[in-house]
């Protein structure tokens, strides 16, 4: 253990590395854990719906309520502005900044709309007399469905920040994974949608 | 009474003066004593011109070494705060016998062992666990910090900001009396009208968040920052520990935070998730909460686990017996803990088909729990055992829960358990395995970890009194309630009129002041430790003989825990790299990537705080200023690029230069 | 969320035309086109079989729409959200599947616990239960 060897070479069976060590980068796989986290609230919010969403409580029941044409339309909003973010990212990853900037802003678009009319549907069924108070059955659909909604609101804010600062930095590496994990995060709240008009719109009028 | 203005009510919500408790002589008194404490600390800390360096290198630290330590001076306070609650309770149930209604209305005891569940589980029990993961992770693989070192402060703020919540609900207002649960339809509106629930939720719901986030930051670390050559199965069982805590902490805490949202939901906007009418269903809270609840047991024990599996190899002076084995167990372990929670509710009527597979499934999780068991006694079995204090709690841990696991055992069998459920059969048990478990365990890895935080050893003569105290303390405050479990009494009473049952109340309530006694010990030592520490520094940075990659460092470790990055050749590779004759690299430093302290975690912690609080007083121009608040300083902080720095390589040649002086000087005296 | 990072903190070894995040799947167009055109495809589908009540059987329509759910999530995953075993060192995969056993425990055992409660706890029937205030 000699306490003055000036050796900066050391020999390959050595027990440290040597030079400056760069350990991976954890973003996406935290965004990823993140989004699974997120997974499990949605699965507690469905399995709420599950359990008490025949509860009518003698009040409207889904197909009392469902408008099925509005829900394709949401529904085609969502899955075109998931395509517009994943032409965004092709743009990204040729480096084109106001091409990127371009299939944002219509993304926001498509998810103002969607956000829109999921809010119009809100306010009719409200006025219907068929808000989140009148039965446990539409506790759990306006939690569920609404849950979705601030996800897509939030997404869209931070889509907006994502677009400021694309504009003022450009395509840094940060703002590349920035980017990249809101793609997921996006994509992500089109999976649940689909679970989301399956099992309450499409399966309540069924029932 | 007066009518108040609507200029008041909009202003204030509904706080008013009379939320602060005057009338209650117990409060005051307490509100006198903690103005008196907190104000002394000020003034000493004013007093050391201290308030730049806990600002600078303290509140705005991003070192995960630091915010370790404070995570535990954290636990450490809610320590004294839970047990104060729970003094009172022993106190209240040894004196409330016929006549005697003792000294503690019901809706007041109510609070109290509320509280004092809510406190130890999320404000103790966490903090300890967390910050013994945050310090000693990174420095077990090989790292220079966690995944995400920001993120790492934000978390601890934010679990803080929820201590902040419950400690304040003494004062201003009331908190929750419904158990640590808030089972619905009591802490529905209906029937808890006033703030004790919304304190709750709250102090919950932002803590939580805390805890997500660290489990992600964890996770990540573990899976991304490991030294070269250090394999999974290379890791130290405490970094495996630490891993499968983590997976359980990302998968469970989201289920509480939409289960109290629900409930949130029923109080604030007239929904009906959990009422008796317009189709509620109570039974579903109970059933969600423990889907989180039952994980939560796991979160806090794994680490322990991993505490006691590095002290007894340590103290044994052998390798682990097992490594594969308890590697597999944690695992199983883990995916288990999701099929079990239905015990918890055994007698709730989900009826003899539901009972039976959960009754199995418990069973079958003490399993690998028995098998760790005898892999430490393994390890034990022909080594050279020295019985510093972390090797006591260890073996206190080890007598105390294996009865505590085998009265879980008991419980398990639904049939037994419809007698037991929710006696104090069940509160003996829970205690037995969180105290043998989990407190112990934290004072174990405090006493083994301390020398490598501090530079110098925690005293020994202190540290074992405080074990001993501990020991017989909670045997003597816990064996009681078993008997009287077993006869038939229930938890969460205030009063009683079988005067028979006094005596076993009485011994439980001297148990308590043993352990009491054992708490200040443990205050002691660490106050002894302090004053003494000359005498018992630690130069060499590895007292103990250790064999993970924590002890390969100087005590405490620089900034930037290793000027080189370890390589790892084996399990136990600090022992591989002693055996093999490692030399310590002198030269060739070079600059080091760091990143910067930041305030913004306090400050979004702070903002957090303070919409908290105006939810819980229907504040509602304040809970939406400080919501935006909320989202504008996040945007605000993204727009910060410049989060790190580097340690410039004469800066890390000069703290490593110190070291090697250091390491010369102790060879010199033939250390 | 960004953590320290340099200007090239991209793994050596890794050589690519075009820049993206460290070892992150990325998209072509031919693969969002396929991606978007099966989802439009298995949306309108279930859409048509309710709104325009096509099949005899409620049975067999729940089945099938069920069954598209399932297919267009896992379009979603490979076409959208590249889901792949290699990505993140296999890690990503594990998660997944970890969180979605999670998930189908909470949402069966949920369903299994919760109408085994209701059976033995509530007095009235689930046919009263959907009239009652």
């Amino acid at each position: 253990m000699s306490a003055h060897a000036a050796e900066t070479t050391f020999p390959p069976d050595s027990f440290y590395d040597t030079g400056e060590h760069h350990p991976q980068n954890g973003t996406m796989l935290g965004f990823w854990l993140y989004l699974m986290s997120d997974c499990l609230i949605f699965a507690v919010l469905f399995a709420m719906y599950g359990v008490v969403g025949a509860n009518y409580a003698a009040g409207p029941g889904p197909k009392d309520l469902f408008d099925l044409g509005l829900v394709a339309v949401n529904t085609s909003m969502l899955l075109l502005s998931s395509i517009t973010y994943g032409f965004a990212m092709l743009e990204m990853a040729r480096g084109r900044q106001n091409a990127v900037l371009g299939w944002l802003a219509i993304t926001g678009l498509f998810g103002l709309a969607f956000v829109g009319l999921e809010l119009y549907e809100f306010n009719h069924f409200i006025h219907e007399g068929a808000g989140p108070q009148r039965s446990a059955f539409l506790s759990a659909f306006f939690a569920l469905v609404g849950t979705h909604g601030l996800h897509v609101s939030f997404g869209i804010v931070w889509l907006a920040v994502l677009m400021v600062q694309v504009r003022k930095m450009g395509l840094t590496e940060p703002n590349r994974r920035r980017l990249a994990c809101l793609s997921l995060f996006w994509h992500f709240l089109d999976v649940v949608w689909i679970g989301v008009f399956t099992f309450v719109y499409l399966m309540g009028v069924l029932r | 009474m007066q009518e108040r203005s609507e200029l008041m009510q909009t202003l204030f919500g509904r706080l008013t003066l009379e939320a602060i408790p005057y009338h209650e002589p117990i409060l005051v008194w307490t509100f006198v004593a903690t103005a008196i404490l907190g104000m002394s600390l000020l003034a000493y800390i004013t007093r050391k011109r201290a308030w730049g360096t806990l600002w600078n290198d303290w509140f705005c630290s991003i070192d995960h070494k630091k915010i370790g330590v404070m995570y535990m001076i954290l636990g450490i306070v809610m320590l004294l705060r839970g047990f104060a609650d729970a003094i009172m309770m022993r106190a209240q149930q040894a004196f409330a016998f016929g006549d005697s209604m003792g000294y503690l209305p019901p809706h007041h005891y109510d609070q109290i062992f509320t509280a004092h569940g809510v406190i130890m589980i999320f404000f103790v029990a966490m903090p300890f666990v967390t910050g013994l993961m945050n310090y000693v992770v990174p420095l077990q693989i090989g790292a220079r910090d966690v995944a995400f070192p920001f993120l790492n402060n934000f978390s601890f703020w934010m679990t803080t900001a929820g201590a902040v919540l419950v400690m304040m609900s003494l004062f201003v207002g009331e908190f929750a009396q419904t158990g640590w649960l808030a089972y619905p339809p009591l802490s529905g509106i209906a029937y808890s009208p006033s703030v004790g629930v919304d304190y709750y939720i709250w102090a919950l719901q932002i803590a939580g968040v805390g805890t997500l986030l660290s489990g992600v930051n964890l996770l990540v670390t573990i899976v991304k920052m490991r030294a070269p050559g250090m394999t999974l199965m290379k890791m130290p069982v405490f970094t495996w520990t630490a891993l499968c805590t983590n997976v359980l902490i990302v998968a469970a805490f989201p289920v509480l935070t939409a289960v109290l949202g629900l409930l949130s939901l029923d109080r604030y906007v007239g929904t009906n998730f959990f009422t008796n009418d317009f189709g509620g269903n109570a039974m579903m809270y109970v059933n969600l909460i423990w889907i989180w609840g039952h994980p939560e047991v796991y979160i806090l024990i794994l680490p322990l686990f991993g505490v006691f599996s590095e002290v007894v190899s340590t103290f044994s002076g052998k390798r682990l017996f097992g490594y594969t084995s308890m590697v597999y167990a944690t695992v199983v372990i883990t995916i288990l803990s999701y099929l079990v929670w239905l015990h918890h509710f055994f007698t709730m009527g989900s009826g003899a088909s539901v009972n039976s597979f959960f009754g199995i499934t418990t069973m079958i999780i003490s399993i690998p729990t028995g098998a760790k068991m005898f892999n430490w006694l393994f390890t034990m079995y022909r080594g050279r055992i020295k019985f510093d204090v972390p090797m006591l709690w260890t073996m206190g841990f080890m007598f105390t829960f294996v009865i505590g696991g085998m009265t879980g055992v008991l419980l398990a069998v639904p049939p037994a358990d419809f007698v037991l459920h929710n006696s104090l059969f069940l509160i003996a048990h829970f205690h037995n395995v969180i105290i043998g478990g989990v407190v112990f365990g934290v004072f174990a890895g405090i006493n083994y970890w301390f020398p490598k935080v501090a530079g110098f050893k925690l005293d020994e003569f202190w540290g074992k009194v405080s074990f001993w105290f501990w020991l017989v303390g909670f045997w003597v405050a816990f064996a009681p309630l078993y008997v009287l479990g077993l006869m038939g009494v229930t938890r969460r009473v205030s009063h009683f009129e079988d005067m028979s049952l006094q005596i076993w109340f009485q011994i439980a309530a001297v148990g308590a002041v043993l352990i009491g006694v054992g708490i200040l010990a443990f205050l002691i030592q660490i106050f002894v430790s302090i004053r003494r520490r000359d005498s018992l520094r630690d130069e060499t940075g590895d007292p103990w003989n250790g064999r993970t990659l924590e002890w390969a460092t100087s005590s405490p470790p620089p900034a930037y825990n290793f000027a080189f990055t370890p390589r790892v050749h084996d399990q136990d590779a600090w022992f591989d790299m002693k055996r093999r004759g490692h030399q310590r690299p002198v030269s060739g430093f070079v600059d080091i990537h760091m990143p910067r302290n930041t305030a913004a975690g306090i400050v979004l912690a702070g903002i957090a705080t303070v919409c908290g609080f105006a939810l819980i007083w229907h504040i509602w121009w304040l809970a939406a200023a400080s919501f935006f608040g909320l989202i504008a300083a996040t945007i605000i902080h993204t727009f910060n690029y410049d989060r790190d720095h580097h340690i410039r390589a004469d800066e890390v040649s000069r703290v490593e230069d110190q070291r090697t002086s250091q390491l010369a000087a102790l060879q010199k005296a033939g250390a | 969320m960004s953590t320290a990072d340099t200007e090239h903190a991209y793994d050596q070894r890794h050589v690519h035309s075009h820049h993206h995040p460290e070892g992150e799947a990325h998209g072509t167009f031919k693969g969002y086109m396929t991606g978007f055109i099966l989802s439009v495809i298995l949306t309108a589908i279930p859409f048509w079989l309710v709104m325009g009540d096509v099949l005899p059987s409620k049975q067999a329509t729940v089945f099938i729409i069920m069954g598209f759910a399932v297919v267009q999530i896992l379009v979603h995953m490979i076409y959208f959200l590249h889901m792949n075993t290699s990505s993140e060192g296999g890690w990503n995969m594990l998660a997944l599947i970890f969180t979605l056993v999670l998930v189908v425990i909470t949402l069966a055992g949920s369903l299994w616990v919760m109408f085994n409660m209701n059976d033995n706890m509530m007095p009235v029937s689930a046919h009263e239960m959907r009239n009652a205030p």
